[in-house]
């Protein structure tokens, strides 16, 4: 996050304190202080009940903070009218709808809502406005669709255009990528970046994806089990561990080399070595080895290894060659990934686990 | 909004069928009348005192009764249907139909001699009067009732479970009310309930009209605000509308079409959860601006097709409007959904 004056900023918080307010008060979480300023692009990940859609919810103006200072655009939160705040933040939150005969333009034109007249006519600017949402999410070629004809992935899509064309310094969405598939999450999480790089709004989106957050927030916000928000660079926060931290959970952990969660097998695990040319089948063996369980390694550590898997490039692609730990056993040949998993899952003593 | 092309041609049509049918439910009747004796009563013309005072008298404020009274139900139906989100709430599911028969029910069954033997003396003009307002008081009751829990309460569906309550608790006490009746007065109160648009006198037709044309008023003001609120609540605050006030003035444009549609022609229940349904099957639309005169001249067509149906046995005797509707209304419902049903996707 670059230093910038305190007037350009879309979104900041000081102090605040999110939750619900109750007889007692006890805020969900307390202590925030952000910022969001033109062109920043924030994921907030953590795990389930951390409060981020609380927090989501609060800084688009929809809950009242416990305690704090919430400004959007130089205002505070709390005194702006629905009105005026519907020009300030728009917002794609998971509710479910029946979008009945409603098309993708008609969802789009939403956005414009806050702008039109009581009898919804759209002028030159409003029609110029959804048709660049439109365009900017790629759905030009299903303007004129029933919104619940569409894919969930097309129809998450729509709902960004609503957002975009309603034109507002800043965008907040709940978990736009959930019930996606990968491809879908992917290009949500592209549409989203490039909003915020080129049309200098800033963008805020909670998700579970951990490995889009750090791969393409320019911000990562972190809450951890313990309702504690944490903002930073992705890479400060991962390899500072507090990404391991927050998703506080038995039987997996937070892996540094690949960016990604790992379990952790029940049993101290077992070690395959891997020779061969660095590429990308040196790098789908390892793979391999790891779903199976194993610790890849290159020279010789504290864990009992098991043999080791030398790769050789061929016509049909890759073949492997394992030879076990043992010398009097023959080496053994697999031509696919297929048959090299199932000589290293009969390499591996049977184990204790819990299903067993 | 973008409307289909269609959308003028298909409510021309339909003002067209509402007003044959119309012309219609003033010639058809016990007395069979031809087209142009009834624009010649209409007109004044009629040489005939007899059919002149049966179109102006009778079948003239009954036909109205039908155009607005189905009319305000539809349009009830079809806010209730987007505010609580739910295709199958309206009128009734409010409570509302059954706030008006408590009203009824308490004059006709609990109250003292007078308005009693007023009721069973053959049923006067000050009889229907006094029906008429307790009728209405008793629908605005549950409509107080569910304002009230309106402005609190967050959640439509919340909202539609309060209503279904307050119907239980005024059906409850109109069960009450039957159980301790004398069997003519139950018989009275009965007869109120099966339905019926000719109870409606000339002189009673302005509160009505005045009345429905106030619930139209208020609905087609909050139209822009429904389409919003149709995508939930969260959905339509972030476009900047206040959700608990559109709420509270939707509800209250519905509570006082259903209301006065109840009181004066009897809990007609199907009207209200057909027409809206209808309508937006036949515009294909979910658009507020199209849906509100679409669901109005549909609810008109099906109040006088069932009006025109009512008086088909001829020879003086008359069908009961509200089975009636149901038993025509119902299959084509069901029909349109089994067309629906086989385009993809899913519309309320």
């Amino acid at each position: 996050m670059t230093r910038r004056d305190a007037g350009s900023a879309f979104l900041t918080a000081k102090g605040l304190a999110i939750g619900w307010r109750t007889r007692v008060e006890s805020p969900l979480a307390a202590g925030i202080d952000l910022e969001l300023g033109p062109g920043d692009f924030a994921v907030l990940v953590g795990p389930n009940g951390a409060g981020k859609s609380t927090l989501l919810r609060t800084l688009a103006g929809h809950q009242a903070p416990l305690r704090g200072e919430l400004s959007l655009c130089g205002d505070e939160v709390g005194r702006l009218s629905v009105e005026e705040r519907s020009r300030r933040a728009a917002c794609v939150f998971t509710d479910r709808f029946d979008p009945g005969y409603f098309t993708v333009f008609d969802i789009v034109a939403f956005g414009r809502y806050p702008y039109t007249g009581a009898r919804n006519r759209l002028g030159e600017r409003d029609l110029a406005a959804v048709e660049g949402a439109i365009g900017a999410v790629g759905l030009g070629s299903l303007v004129g669709r029933r919104l619940a004809e569409l894919s969930d992935g097309e129809r998450q899509k729509a709902l960004i255009a609503r957002a975009i064309a309603q034109d507002c310094p800043l965008l907040v969405l709940d978990e736009p990528t959930a019930f996606l598939d990968a491809a879908a999450r992917v290009e949500i999480f592209h549409i989203l970046r490039d909003i915020a790089r080129f049309s200098g709004k800033a963008v805020v989106l909670s998700t579970h994806d951990v490995d889009h957050a750090i791969g393409y927030a320019g911000i990562l916000w972190l809450m951890d089990a313990n309702h504690r928000f944490m903002a930073g660079a992705p890479e400060d926060l991962a390899t500072s561990g507090a990404m391991g931290r927050a998703f506080d959970g038995e039987g997996f952990r937070f892996d540094l080399v690949s960016g990604a969660f790992r379990s952790i097998e029940a049993d101290e695990p077992y070690a395959i070595g891997l020779e061969g040319p660095d590429g990308i089948s040196r790098s789908w063996a390892a793979r391999l080895a790891e779903r199976l369980g194993l610790v890849v390694q290159s020279g010789e550590g504290g864990l009992v290894k098991l043999g080791s898997v030398s790769i050789a490039e061929g016509e049909g692609g890759p073949t492997f060659a394992l030879r076990s730990a043992d010398p009097a056993a023959p080496v053994l040949e697999a031509a696919s990934y297929a048959e090299l998993a199932r000589l290293l899952a009969a390499l591996i003593p049977e184990r204790r686990g819990p299903y067993r | 909004m973008k409307a289909p092309s269609s959308t003028p041609y298909l409510l021309a049509a339909l003002s067209l069928a509402a007003a044959l049918l119309f012309v219609a439910d003033l010639a058809f009747g016990s007395v069979r009348i031809p087209l142009a004796g009834v624009f010649d009563a209409l007109t004044g013309r009629q040489p005939d005192p007899a059919w002149s005072s049966i179109v102006r008298v009778f079948r003239l404020p009954k036909a109205l009764t039908a155009l607005a009274a189905g009319a305000a139900l539809a349009v009830s139906g079809l806010i209730l249907q987007t505010v609580f989100r739910n295709p199958l709430a309206g009128p009734d599911s409010l409570g509302i139909g059954a706030g008006a028969s408590v009203g009824v029910a308490l004059v006709v069954l609990a109250a003292g001699s007078a308005a009693g033997s007023a009721f069973l003396s053959g049923l006067g003009l000050a009889g229907y009067a006094l029906l008429s307002v307790a009728a209405t008081a008793g629908a605005f009751l549950v409509l107080l009732v569910i304002l009230l829990f309106a402005r609190r309460v967050e959640n439509g569906v919340t909202l539609l479970i309060v209503g279904l309550l307050v119907g239980y608790l005024a059906g409850s006490l109109v069960s009450l009310l039957v159980y301790f009746g004398s069997p003519q007065k139950v018989q009275v109160y009965l007869g109120w309930t099966y339905g019926s648009f000719s109870s409606v006198t000339a002189r009673q037709l302005p509160v009505l009209f005045a009345a429905s044309a106030l619930g139209f008023a208020l609905a087609a003001r909050c139209s822009k605000a429904l389409n919003a609120l149709l995508m939930g609540e969260r959905f339509a605050e972030s476009l900047g509308v206040r959700v608990k006030g559109t709420r509270t003035r939707a509800l209250l444009a519905a509570s006082l079409l259903a209301g006065v549609a109840t009181a004066f022609c009897g809990p007609i229940a199907f009207l209200g959860i057909a027409a809206p349904q209808a309508a937006r099957r036949a515009f294909r639309s979910s658009d507020h601006a199209v849906l509100l005169p679409g669901a109005a001249l549909l609810g008109s067509i099906f109040a006088l097709a069932a009006d025109i149906a009512s008086q088909a046995p001829g020879g003086g005797s008359v069908l009961p409007i509200n089975p009636l509707l149901a038993l025509i209304g119902a299959p084509i419902i069901l029909s349109l959904f089994l067309r629906g049903s086989r385009e993809r996707g899913s519309a309320q």
